[in-house]
């Protein structure tokens, strides 16, 4: 790698100048991304922002207003986190999905997200999870929904001097159940070949409402909202499961490359949102 | 001007100060400033585990770690597993059950292996292979690890 300096500021606002005084700067998390692609040469800087040793980027709390996930947190600390296992089973999954055990002590979702590969397993779940993102910067702070967070392969909506704090998760309605499902060809540490999060509300054997987006379909990680909205008020069988996948599948915009062709990854989407569905709905039932 | 770091931390149970560049990562400060060469370099990327220490309670892949990250940590690496002359069951077991050959991976499945052990004394076949999912050998199929890492197991549960 090349040289670059290095600070681990220990606030927001810390990181704010130091982000303002080296516009070069790259923002570091787990390292996980970030390290391989400066080792390969895709990505470049003179200087690294160490955000780890900041409270709010750490933190996992949950509270009236829902989950918030700090954006360094790493994976382990989510799965080991008992109101996420109780009450976001689908996240705590996730989150020992990603890579193996050595990765899971370092990788974040916050890094997940910001890294903005079509194939980020986190998003579809973050978006199915409605997960919202918090924001700061020089001019303050905001926030995004985290659909609209990814705008093309490894690029995202933040601005110069901006960074992620945290991913704000509501808390889960009753009679709700979520879950992310992949595709790869092992059954560990592998880049999904198509991947599906959902998640669901029911009420008296009636899909409430519903959310589903794809991974590795589409340049950025899809949110196919029509999918879920054509749930809302169906009964919760087989014909209403089939329907929203097959919404999923046409809403996909696949290539093919050395893991999959276009046509592949299609009908992927639609076996994997079932499959995230029913799971989803198993959940939910046992959550009233 | 770019400038070297100094960085402190507890390596092994030992307090060890060491001086590096940014750029450099906590393997290569292991091998090259600090002389611990039982930690190997495999892919340099994070995917085949031979470069796992203990840090902070957790495996990490060292490659994928910065030196200058590991300020007031607490690291475990493989020289820190023996007491001494005096080899570790998982050392032994490695061993007697012939579980390496070349040897590269070794150090990281050891390492690895060990913190399964502390948190979960009796793993089974399913939850071993999960874990040491991280961690690539080229040479002996796995099975002789995961027996290697069975058998360490018994031992431990024997002692107490
Ligand atoms: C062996 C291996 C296996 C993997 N397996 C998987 C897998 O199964 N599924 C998967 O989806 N990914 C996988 N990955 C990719 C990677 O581990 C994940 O994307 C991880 O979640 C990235 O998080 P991080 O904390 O390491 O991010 P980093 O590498 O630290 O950062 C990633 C990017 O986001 C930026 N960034 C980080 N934090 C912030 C912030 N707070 N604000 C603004 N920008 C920020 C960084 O500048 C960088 O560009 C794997 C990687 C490896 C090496
Ligand atoms: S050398 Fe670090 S994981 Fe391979
Ligand atoms: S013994 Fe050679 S790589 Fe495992």
């Amino acid at each position: 790698m090349k040289w670059f300096d290095y600070s681990a500021p220990e606030s927001v606002s810390g990181a704010i100048s130091a982000l303002a005084a080296h516009p070069r700067a790259r923002i570091l998390a787990g390292g996980t991304d970030l390290l391989v692609q400066m080792r390969a040469g895709r990505k470049e800087t003179d200087f690294i922002v160490d955000v780890k040793r900041i409270p709010e980027l750490n933190e996992i709390r949950y509270d009236s207003d829902g989950l918030t996930v700090g954006a360094s947190a790493p994976c382990y600390r989510l799965y080991a986190h008992a109101d996420v296992a109780a009450r976001y089973p689908s996240l705590a999954r996730l989150a020992a999905l990603i890579g193996g055990t050595q990765i899971q002590g370092r990788a974040s979702i916050g890094g997940n997200l910001c890294n903005a590969a079509p194939s980020a397993d986190a998003v579809p779940l973050l978006i199915a999870l409605g997960a919202r993102c918090r924001i700061a910067g020089q001019a303050g702070e905001r926030e995004v929904v985290v659909e609209e967070f990814c705008t093309a392969p490894g690029v995202n909506v933040l601005g110069p001097g901006e960074f992620l704090v945290s991913l704000l998760i509501p808390p889960p309605a009753p009679g709700s159940g979520a879950h992310y499902e992949r595709f790869i060809p092992r059954n560990e540490m592998d880049i999904a070949v198509a991947g599906a999060g959902a998640s669901v509300v029911l009420e008296d054997g009636h899909f409430r409402s519903a959310r589903i987006a794809l991974a590795s379909v589409a340049p950025t990680p899809l949110f196919v909202r029509e999918a879920g909205d054509a749930l809302a008020g169906k009964p919760v069988n087989e014909e209403s499961i089939n329907e929203a996948a097959n919404l999923a599948r046409d809403a996909a915009r696949p290539i093919s490359d050395m893991r999959a062709p276009a046509e592949y990854r299609r009908r992927l989407c639609a076996v994997l949102t079932r499959r995230a569905l029913t799971r989803a709905i198993e959940e939910a039932r046992g959550n009233r | 001007m770019p400038t070297t770091v100094r960085v402190e931390c507890t390596i092994n149970d030992e307090t060890r100060e060491f001086l590096c560049e940014p750029r450099q990562s906590l393997l290569e400060c292991l091998r090259d400033v600090l002389g611990l060469t039982g930690t190997k370099e495999g892919c340099n990327d994070g995917n085949c585990g031979s470069c796992t220490v203990m840090m902070d309670g957790r495996i990490v892949p060292s490659c994928l770690v910065l030196g200058v990250e590991s300020q007031g940590s607490e690291i475990t690496t493989i020289e820190g597993v023996a007491r001494g002359s005096e080899l570790h069951p998982l050392q032994t077991a490695f061993l007697e059950s012939a579980a390496l050959q070349c040897g590269i991976c070794t150090p990281g499945f050891i390492v690895a292996a060990k913190a399964l052990l502390d948190r979960n004394p009796r793993p089974d076949e399913h939850e071993i292979r999960l874990w040491l999912a991280n961690n690539l050998c080229r040479c002996t199929g796995y099975d002789k690890i995961i027996r290697a890492v069975q058998q360490a197991a018994a031992t431990l549960q024997e002692a107490k």
